[in-house]
């Protein structure tokens, strides 16, 4: 297959493209102004729509909108714009609509900064916006997996009818790295729920997300659960490295688990049993492979862009079974593979 | 082996474009590579730099702090890389635009007045190119013919004409 180079904001928006998306809407921030960009160039052509909206909100309504006739749609930002995305989002989880939304993560909180961040963990995986939902959350790795995901996320998203959120940041969407584009089979999955117009053949569809009877809300939101219960046991998804015989497991997810990577090869070229468990989902998260990873492990270091909030996951995973340790930059520094090497060394010379 | 590399000057000295060819060049000699621009408010105030990593195998992080091979094309980019190389490492310095010799005796220093070979072969704009061929000559990272292929690929079709008088950047730099 051709190997190009793209900057990972690029290649998210050419395989959204691929997967068939007819609507973006966007709004610009740094550092993922690029896809908003590429999008601007290529939807036109590609037979689709793309439209700068007047803000996030906009955005995010459009979205709704759009998803809601039955057609795929999406939206990008970043973290400070996801925030303002959030009420959209929670419309969207509460009128069961599928739709894909970009994270390229920056520091925070508030404007933050504009640095490669991953402090985004807990909004996407805990409170998207108000109300029990949840959202499908992937993370990549390389602009490879950026590609791949993005397919995946319309898929999965249309199957389970859920957005789902690529949590990236900005380390990986300004990056390039050689890409290919494999041929797409995008899943066509039937929406007899959609708006697009029952011509008096049948009866008419209502989107909505509004229950003033609690009785009916109740049950909406519980048959809602069962369905993310399917899910949790269908779509987790993680990448087992050297866990074998792994005394220490290293976990970390995204642009963090690059880094990681390169310290647990020059931590077992010291000697030390390291491997490393990286979520490819973050929900829902791979609580089978984490253990599965862990199974004989003594204990585990969380390494994160953030103050540590996956390591939240990862302890309920394991139900505390060992000590979990943590490791983490913030504000948009960027770990390095000699302090995290550095952490496994402490870690294992305690063992 | 892996080669990680800083290229690092003021905005419009081409320091983006001079990492791409490189990434483009590693892309087309089928290796594993990575290419990483400054985004950050340092790209604000008018320095550039981007990280490029060259390998045979995965690339971590896409970040470079130590690099093997630095390209330095003014005074404050100079004065925040030179400490950074690795020792047994190599920059590439433009001395019209740096009139510092680093002390360091670890390293192995080029210095190219690149911007002055570019404005006496009318090549003005080239200056990192031209580091760029001194950079090829003493690493044997790619061969000309590579170098060709990767400009092909970087310079946009309408441009074409550009090719040529990159080329010939490349060989003044090869050459010096």
């Amino acid at each position: 297959m051709e190997r190009n180079l793209m900057k990972g904001n690029e290649a998210l928006a050419e395989a959204a493209i691929r997967a068939g998306c007819k609507c973006f809407f966007g709004y610009p921030i740094t550092p993922q102004t690029e896809l908003a960009a590429y999008m601007a160039k290529r939807m036109n052509k590609a037979g689709g729509v793309f439209l700068q909206a007047e803000s996030e909100i906009a955005a995010i309504n459009m979205v709704l909108g759009a998803a809601s006739t039955g057609v795929r749609a999406m939206t990008s930002s970043s973290s400070p714009g996801v925030s303002l995305k959030a009420e959209g989002i929670s419309y969207m989880a509460g009128s069961d609509l599928p739709g894909v939304i970009i994270n390229v993560q920056r520091g925070g909180p508030g404007l933050g900064g504009i640095q490669p961040s991953q402090a985004d963990y807990w909004q996407a995986t805990r409170a998207m916006g108000h109300g029990d939902f949840q959202i499908l959350v992937f993370a990549p790795s390389s602009v490879q997996e950026m590609v791949d995901m993005v397919i995946k996320a319309f898929d999965t998203a249309d199957e389970y009818r859920m957005p789902a959120m690529i949590l990236a940041d900005g380390l990986l969407g300004q990056m390039m790295e050689p890409v290919s584009f494999p041929e797409i089979t995008a899943k066509h999955v039937d929406k007899p729920w959609a708006t697009n117009g029952h011509q008096n053949k049948r009866k008419h569809n209502i989107v909505n997300s509004l229950y003033l009877q609690a009785p009916d809300l109740q049950r909406t939101v519980q048959e809602r659960f069962a369905r993310y219960e399917k899910v949790k046991a269908n779509c987790t998804d993680a990448e087992l490295y050297m866990t074998e015989d792994a005394d220490i497991i290293v976990t970390a997810y995204g642009a963090t688990a690059r880094v990681a990577k390169s310290a647990v090869n020059a931590a077992r070229e010291a000697g030390i049993k390291v491997g490393m468990v990286r979520p490819k989902t973050l929900w829902p998260f791979p609580v089978k492979e984490l253990n599965e990873g862990c199974k004989n492990a003594k204990a585990v270091l969380c390494v994160e862009m953030s103050m540590g909030q996956m390591i939240d996951d990862v302890k309920l995973a394991l139900n505390c079974s060992i000590p979990v340790h943590f490791f983490g930059r913030t504000g948009g520094v960027i770990p390095t593979p000699n302090e995290i090497q550095a952490e496994i060394q402490k870690i294992g010379g305690a063992l | 082996m892996t080669s990680e590399i800083i290229l690092a000057g003021f905005g419009g000295q081409g320091i983006l474009f001079a990492g791409k060819v490189l990434a483009y060049c590693a892309l087309a000699a089928e290796k594993e590579l990575s290419w990483l621009p400054s985004y950050g408010p340092e790209m604000r105030g008018g320095t550039a730099n981007c990280s490029v990593c060259i390998s045979d195998k995965p690339i971590g992080s896409p970040l470079v702090l130590n690099p093997n091979l630095l390209i330095a094309m003014n005074l404050p980019s100079y004065a925040k890389f030179i400490g950074a190389v690795q020792p047994g490492g190599k920059a590439f310095i433009d001395s019209t635009l740096i009139d510092e010799k680093t002390d360091r005796t670890d390293i192995e220093a080029f210095y190219v007045p690149a911007t002055q070979l570019a404005s006496d072969n009318n090549l003005s704009g080239m200056a990192n190119i031209i580091l760029l061929g001194k950079l090829i000559k003493e690493t044997g990272l790619f061969d000309l013919e590579l170098i060709r292929k990767g400009l092909e690929k970087c310079i946009p079709p309408k441009k074409a004409n550009l090719i040529d008088s990159n080329m010939k950047a490349i060989e003044i730099g090869f050459n010096f």
